[in-house]
């Protein structure tokens, strides 16, 4: 049972390692959401195989837990699925997201800056 | 050769074929290269594996309070998978992610033309 138990975990992991990888490679965020309901699933039998090596009985309502609640994500985020743009379809490089993230905090700064001197403006409007 | 033997080599067959099966869902859903071939992936054979992976579940515990709730799992299972995998192809038509003259048979196109033009029948 043993040997069994690490033969069908070694194909399991491979399942999963395929289907993270699809994770990662979208295109869409469908894509990604029927990978990760594979993954829950993926989850539910190893459970069930760690559950019939080790002959254990106090992990079964994991499984009815998991086989209940795992559509929801995906029915979820099917129902609010938007159209996306092509450039959308791809996760984002780290130095990507620091440019951005410097653009936003220029901005921030700059309208900082403009309520500050609207700010000193009124100020000296009124103190004279 | 007793019946616990059987039931336990049985059980190791059920959990083996469950394995394979995911496994080729996890091929399938790599390798696929339209989404609605993924939800295939996604939606059937991982059922079958599941449901494989139980009944060797139940056959290795041997235990009538376990094998109900495993039936229970496979019921959910049953009933769910359908559900998400039907909301996601209907997400994907209405958001365009596939193209549907790449389809065999698209009747849901035919059927939402002649819901918007009720006369023009044919």
């Amino acid at each position: 049972m043993r040997t069994v138990g690490l033969i069908s975990a070694g194909m399991i992991a491979i399942g999963a390692i395929l289907t993270i990888i699809r994770v990662e490679k979208g295109p869409s965020s469908l894509d990604r959401i029927v990978a990760l309901d594979i993954i829950s699933n993926i989850l539910i039998i190893a459970v069930a195989l760690d559950a019939a090596v080790n002959l254990r009985r106090e992990t079964i309502p994991i499984l009815a837990a998991l086989a209940l609640v795992g559509f929801i994500s995906s029915v979820t985020v099917a129902r609010y699925a938007a159209v996306e743009p092509r450039e959308a379809r791809r996760i984002k490089t780290p130095e990507e997201v620091a440019a951005e993230e410097e653009a936003l905090r220029r901005e921030e700064e700059a309208a900082a800056l403009a309520e500050a001197e609207a700010k000193a403006q009124r100020d000296e409007e009124i103190a004279p | 050769m007793n019946w616990d033997t059987i039931a336990d080599v049985v059980a190791a067959i059920c959990l083996l074929l469950g394995s394979a099966f995911t496994l080729a869902a996890g091929i399938g859903v790599l390798r696929f290269r339209d989404l609605l071939s993924r939800i295939h992936a996604g939606a059937k054979p991982q059922v079958v594996g599941v449901i494989l992976a139980l009944i060797g579940l139940g056959l290795r515990l041997r235990s009538a309070s376990v094998i109900a709730t495993l039936i229970l799992v496979g019921l959910f299972q049953l009933i769910t998978a359908p559900v998400s995998a039907s909301f996601v192809a209907r997400a994907a038509y209405r958001t365009g992610t596939f193209d549907p003259d790449e389809l065999g048979v698209d009747e849901l196109t035919e059927d939402l033309a002649r819901a918007r033009n009720p006369d023009d029948e044919g």
